[in-house]
């Protein structure tokens, strides 16, 4: 076993590093207060490469391997958790579900734009009387000659409003239940679709989440994503490599959280020395730093499996659950740490704390994957 | 002229303006700190792309330094070099500048022609902004330091140079040696698109002192002149003093205090 990283890891890393150090921490605080979408970073890291990590180059992406991608997420998201969501959700629920089933027409005709970044992709399954649930879905798909009609609201997608290219879950044959959701293609120009207002959101307020509305949407035939009936599958199998991501955005908030208590601490005085020097805080810093190290070894096992082809599912519920929750407990303790001014906006750990709580809810929230884990083992 | 040959001189250096000093051994601690591509030297890339994207040509970046080092040239690959140039072995360690910049001239002069050499100015670990200039010494090149600003006409180089009080222009014949500064450019960001091909091993040459064909007594630490006496962090300088008031009074007080200091 071995637990270094690969030249290319490595690069990767120091990339999203340096870009997210110079171009993303100093305007993160600003983006959350003013909920405002990172429209000049996104454009910046289109150019650069961030928005196809995986995807091979015959289709316009970089063919990094998936420890490069929760590598870059975890960077990105040290300096703002929103504009790594952003990204994430881009490249594993968007890009990535096209890569895995597309026809090759559709790879030509959509996976080139969303690889290169020239355009953004969402995904739609969560509504508002399905969440965890995803089989009490309501909206539908009624074929019409060579089209699928789409009816219905899907509830808190992630790039809802300023994505070009939405995945879309919706019932084509309600009676056969979960074999009966197919996933579809659906364009943001087509007609019957459009985007509620963004939402207001507690966390990872930069970050477009809003609702997909269709009304009569039609949808050509061709845009079907993967076999009929096979859209709950698609959906599960994009979720898995979504949570790892998830899982790496939890890592970068909590990293975010522990290293502002460390410097923090060395400069916070009370009682007359630096309040580092008590082992309250000592022993504190010394549980985040262990825990997220956990979490990591979680993320980077979960990671390797898939490149190396193997299930991940397991692992990537573990990764998810358990670096949400280190991202939890890390930055709660974090603004303990920091006091009174840990409350105040002008320092980091309010928002970890605020990005933290909508990391342990979406892409399935812990209790989701204590159910997958529980499956899995208890099988 | 067929397109520019530009060689960058490069160097990874520790993550931080405040690295702590080992008090025993006089040299800089740097474990646990994260290494990165010298930002002058980020600059001295760019640089040389800009002439790239204007001339055509090729870039090729060196460094030389512990087998770790090949990080800052895929950094370099991945920014849009075209090759990489690694000076790595147990007989270089301990070079001091002179040496350093020996040991890379000998590594250009096996590179074969070029028609322009790119340095950062200084390195953020050192700060002696020496191996440039040593280099071009070696080299028998005219050299060109604090450049700000670089265009390539009719085989010339026409440098801006920024100096302490002034602005200088020079011109100067192909070959040359250039060191820039930070004001130079502004560094782009490698791309991720690059780094497969940064990677994979086909653009990076490694070579150690028996490909340069110099004996070891002409290399690392005993052939190094310099002798590090004593190394120590400077103390911080007192605090300024900030005058308050309206402008007359603060005015007034400022001169008194001139007067006082014997500046007026």
């Amino acid at each position: 076993m071995d637990f270094k990283l690969t030249k290319q890891q490595k690069l990767t890393r120091n990339i999203a590093r340096d870009f997210a150090r110079h171009e993303l921490e100093p305007f993160a605080q600003e983006w959350d207060e003013k909920m405002e979408f990172p429209r000049e970073a996104i454009a910046k890291m289109r150019s650069l490469g961030f928005m196809g990590i995986c995807i091979p180059q015959e289709y316009g992406g970089c063919g990094l391997d998936t420890v490069c991608y929760v590598l870059t997420i975890e960077e990105l998201a040290k300096a703002c958790a929103s504009t790594a969501i952003i990204v994430g959700v881009h490249n594993s629920m968007g890009a990535y579900p096209i890569y895995l089933l597309g026809t090759d027409a559709q790879k030509k005709k959509y996976l080139s734009g969303l690889a290169a970044g020239k355009k953004l992709g969402a995904f739609a399954l969560t509504e508002p009387n399905a969440g965890s649930d995803p089989v009490s879905m309501e909206t539908t798909a009624e074929q019409q000659g060579k089209s699928y009609i789409l009816n219905g609201t899907k509830t808190f997608i992630t790039n809802g409003g300023t994505s070009d290219i939405v995945i879309v879950m919706a019932y084509t044959d309600r009676s056969k239940r979960g074999k009966g959701i197919t996933a579809f293609i659906v364009e943001k120009k087509f007609k019957g679709f459009t985007a509620g207002p963004k939402e207001n959101k507690l966390g990872i307020r930069a970050s477009d989440t809003c609702e997909l509305i269709f009304e009569n949407c039609p949808v050509p035939a061709t845009n079907v994503l993967g076999p009929f009936g096979g859209g709950l599958n698609a959906a599960l199998e994009a979720l898995n490599l979504g949570r790892v991501g998830v899982a790496a955005q939890a890592l970068g908030v909590a990293r975010r959280a522990m290293e502002a208590c460390v410097t923090y601490s060395r400069e916070r005085k009370q009682f007359g020395r630096p309040i580092a020097d008590f082992q309250a805080i000592q022993w504190a810093i010394a549980d985040m730093a262990t825990e997220i190290e956990a979490a990591r070894g979680l993320i980077f096992k979960a990671a390797t499996l898939k490149d190396q082809g193997a299930s991940f599912a397991t692992e990537g519920a573990m990764a998810k659950l358990y670096a949400s929750e280190v991202a939890m407990r890390t930055a709660t303790k974090a603004v303990q740490i920091h006091g009174g001014y840990g409350c105040m906006k002008d320092y980091a750990v309010e928002r970890c704390f605020r990005d933290a709580k909508v990391i342990e809810i979406y892409e399935g929230t812990s209790e989701i994957q204590r159910l997958i884990i529980a499956r899995d083992v208890m099988r | 002229m067929k397109g520019l040959r530009i060689i960058v001189t490069v160097k990874q250096v520790p993550d931080t303006a405040d690295v702590k000093i080992d008090p025993k051994t006089n040299s800089l601690m740097r474990e646990g700190i994260p290494s990165i591509l010298n930002p002058e030297d980020k600059n001295a890339v760019e640089a040389a792309l800009c002439l790239k994207q204007q001339h055509g040509g090729t870039i090729i970046a060196i460094t030389m330094g512990p087998p770790q080092a090949e990080e800052v040239l895929g950094e370099v690959l991945a920014m849009g070099a075209d090759q990489g140039v690694l000076l790595t072995d147990r007989a270089f360690a301990g070079s001091d500048t002179l040496i350093t910049a020996f040991t890379l001239s000998r590594a250009i002069m096996k590179l074969g022609k070029y028609d322009l050499i790119l340095c950062g100015r200084q390195a953020i670990d050192g700060d002696t902004a020496q191996v440039g200039p040593q280099l071009a010494g070696f080299l028998e090149l005219p050299q060109v330091t604090y450049a700000e600003h670089i265009s390539i006409e009719k085989g010339n180089a026409v440098v801006r140079r920024g100096l302490e009080d002034s602005t200088e222009w020079v011109r100067v014949k192909l070959p040359t040696l250039v060191t820039v500064t930070a004001a130079v450019n502004a560094p782009r960001y490698p791309m991720l698109y690059n780094v497969e091909a940064a990677c994979d091993g086909s653009r990076i040459i490694i070579w150690g002192a028996q490909e340069l064909k110099v004996p070891e007594t002409m290399l690392g630490l005993n052939a190094s002149p310099t002798g590090v006496k004593k190394i120590f962090e400077p103390e911080r300088k007192k605090k300024g003093q900030i005058i308050t008031g309206d402008p007359k009074d603060m005015t007034g007080i400022l001169i008194d205090k001139l007067q006082e200091l014997n500046m007026l």
